[in-house]
């Protein structure tokens, strides 16, 4: 039988760009550009390469967020998924980490899988909690953070690079992956993808068709709110000296002065 | 008085810094009681004690350290039937934040994230939390169900405290997938004898201005004058010329010391939100449009190659 894996990307503002919040102290998505995160490239890349590795494979990839999402779904089709799934509800904005996890592990069953593979974390500030969260919500196995990634015979393996650790981990599908920037570089989208891309489907979904009621996500829905929000003050701009064969020795007596040596 | 449970990160009994830092922020909220899993965990109950905790609930099964984070999470909601705590304070680390995470759903409670600072509010905990790239700094709450809540290391001050630190067994039966995700072999990394990155009070960072492997050999001999912990960027990792587990950033690890030196680095936005939270910042780069110039407290213009050594013998010279 086919492995359906399900990629799960999100369209974040660009971390280039002017990041800030709208007047309901929510990340401002609308007037910002936005772009699929890198991160999740390299989730779309190892996915590929499963399916690759396993010959007969279906590559869904799928975004809970705003119309421009969309852009991210190209991008992931143009590295070549088979499919993709936007889940796209004025409700959700707002939601804090367990709605959005919440419409996501719908979503994903939804679909239909056998492995989801998720990013480590979202550039625009996650926490890297929602692999965990899908696991948790989706009642399947958990292997996470992983540098190195491989399924084989119904089991998934990889590397997983921890604080004081590395760790060989091992579990059978179904299950959710996350893999980080150090699992191989992302392919770029070649120009025979990108017109594939344009013919591939692209289904939408809103809360009705997952059968999550509006006020389990949201701000009304959430779990914690943000109070206020100030922009750090700039650092107070501090000296800046050109190195005439004294640089070395003029840190030194900065560091001196502020107690350091 | 109302308890705070604290989930203890340890390797074998020794726990580590920021479990302290923990503690200390626990007192502010309510009398912390710590949770001890895994081989050695009933060896943490004196240090923890030492630093405020009433009691420590203790389970060394070794569940813990074979399979992932699920087991830790079937602990975390026992604890928390045992307990009711008004908050759970758990370190800001990868396997950290998942486990809090976890715990939160199933607890039905708010999830805070890489939080800074915790203080007692109205009607609960109320966090600070640094945001894009420490652009910007908001304070949030949780406003249904209980809070778990996830600390970033140096958040907060180490303060001995006297307490009971009682050693009590936590009773745990463990759930259907708490065995799902087996670990089937475990490396513990090397120690460099230098202090961890994360935890260090200087980091001392080289970047793709270091030019090779062979010259953190340079960085290094500073951050030895110095006692401080070595970091570098991504551009210095990818290249092969230091150990992914030094990379300071988005995807390599936060720190927030009382000093960063960094030398050859350009200050990307995703290096920054690694290091902006740093209280003094030094940087060496011979570009003087670099980014990072735009961050330092202290700035040279200049070579690496001059700059480094000299600070390093004058360092040395200055502590004899
Ligand atoms: C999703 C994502 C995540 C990322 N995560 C991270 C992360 O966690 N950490 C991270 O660091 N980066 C991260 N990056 C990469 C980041 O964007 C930069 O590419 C990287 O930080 C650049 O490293 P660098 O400053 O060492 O190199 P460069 O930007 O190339 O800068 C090198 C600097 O060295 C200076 N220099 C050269 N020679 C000398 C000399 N002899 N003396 C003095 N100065 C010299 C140059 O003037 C230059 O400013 C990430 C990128 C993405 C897209
Ligand atoms: N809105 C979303 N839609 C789809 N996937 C998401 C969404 N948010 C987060 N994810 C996935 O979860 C990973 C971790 O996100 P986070 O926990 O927000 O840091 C991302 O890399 C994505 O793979």
């Amino acid at each position: 039988m086919s492995l359906r894996i399900v990629v799960c990307v999100k369209y974040v503002p660009d971390a280039t760009g002017d990041r800030r919040f709208s007047d309901d102290l929510t990340v401002d998505r609308e007037d910002v550009d936005g772009l699929l995160s890198e991160l999740d490239e390299y989730a779309v890349e190892q996915a590929l390469r499963i399916a690759e590795g396993a010959g007969d494979a279906e590559v869904t990839v799928l975004t809970v967020g705003p119309e421009d999402a969309r852009d991210a779904l190209r991008k992931a089709l143009s590295m070549g998924a088979d499919r993709a799934v936007h889940v796209e509800d004025e409700s959700v904005h707002g939601s804090d980490v367990m709605g959005t996890s919440l419409v996501v592990a719908r979503a994903v069953e939804k679909a239909g899988f056998d492995l989801v593979v998720a990013g480590m974390a979202s550039t625009d500030g996650g926490g890297g909690v929602v692999p965990a969260l899908l696991a948790e919500r989706l009642g399947v196995a958990q292997v996470t953070l992983l540098s190195e990634v491989s399924v084989e015979g119904g089991v998934v393996r990889g590397r997983r690079d921890g604080d004081v650790a590395s760790e060989w981990l091992e579990a059978s599908l179904p299950a959710v992956v996350s893999v980080t920037d150090q699992s191989g570089e992302a392919r770029y989208p070649s120009f025979k993808g990108i017109m594939a891309a344009k013919k591939k489907p692209v289904v939408s979904w809103d809360l009705d068709d997952l059968g999550v009621e509006a006020g389990e996500v949201g701000l009304g829905g959430a779990f914690t709110r943000v109070v206020s929000v100030a922009e750090r003050p700039a650092r107070t701009v501090g000296t800046v000296v050109t190195d005439e064969g004294e640089g070395g020795r003029q840190v030194a007596e900065f560091l001196a002065g502020r107690k350091f040596i | 008085m109302a308890e705070v449970l604290v989930f203890v990160d340890h390797v074998d009994g020794v726990v580590r810094k920021p479990t302290l830092e923990l503690l200390t922020l626990a007192r502010r909220v309510g009398e912390p009681v710590a949770v001890a899993l895994g081989a050695g965990a009933g060896a943490t109950a004196g240090v923890l004690g030492e630093h405020g905790a009433v009691r420590v609930l203790v389970d060394e099964a070794p569940e813990y350290g074979e399979f992932l984070v699920v087991p830790k999470v079937d602990a975390l909601r026992a604890a928390c039937e045992a307990v009711s705590p008004v908050a759970v304070l758990v370190v800001s680390s990868a396997e950290g934040k998942e486990v809090a995470a976890r715990l939160a759903l199933r607890t039905g409670s708010g999830l805070l994230t890489d939080v800074v600072d915790v203080e007692a509010g109205e009607g609960g905990v109320v966090v600070t939390q640094s945001v894009f790239a420490a652009s910007f700094t908001t304070r949030s709450r949780v406003v249904r169900g209980g809070a778990v809540v996830t600390v970033k290391p140096n958040s907060a001050s180490v303060e001995p405290v006297a307490a009971a630190g009682e050693v009590v067994a936590l009773e745990v039966s463990f759930s259907q997938g708490a065995s799902g995700t087996r670990v089937t072999g475990r490396e513990a990394r090397e120690s460099t004898g230098r202090p961890e990155l994360t935890e260090a009070a200087i980091v001392v960072s080289g970047g793709r201005g270091v030019n090779g492997a062979e010259n953190f050999a340079l960085i290094e001999a500073l951050a030895d004058s110095l006692g401080a912990a070595v970091g570098a960027s991504r551009a210095a990792v990818d290249a092969g010329w230091y150990p992914h587990s030094a990379q300071v950033g988005q995807t390599g690890k936060s720190v927030s010391p009382q000093l960063y030196i960094a030398s050859g680095i350009s200050g990307a936005i995703q290096h920054r939100a690694g290091m902006q939270t740093s209280k003094t910042i030094v940087a060496i780069n011979k570009d003087a449009e670099a980014p990072i110039f735009d961050l330092v407290d202290y700035g040279v213009v200049g070579d690496l190659f001059q700059v480094v050594p000299q600070l390093t013998d004058e360092i040395k010279a200055r502590k004899g």
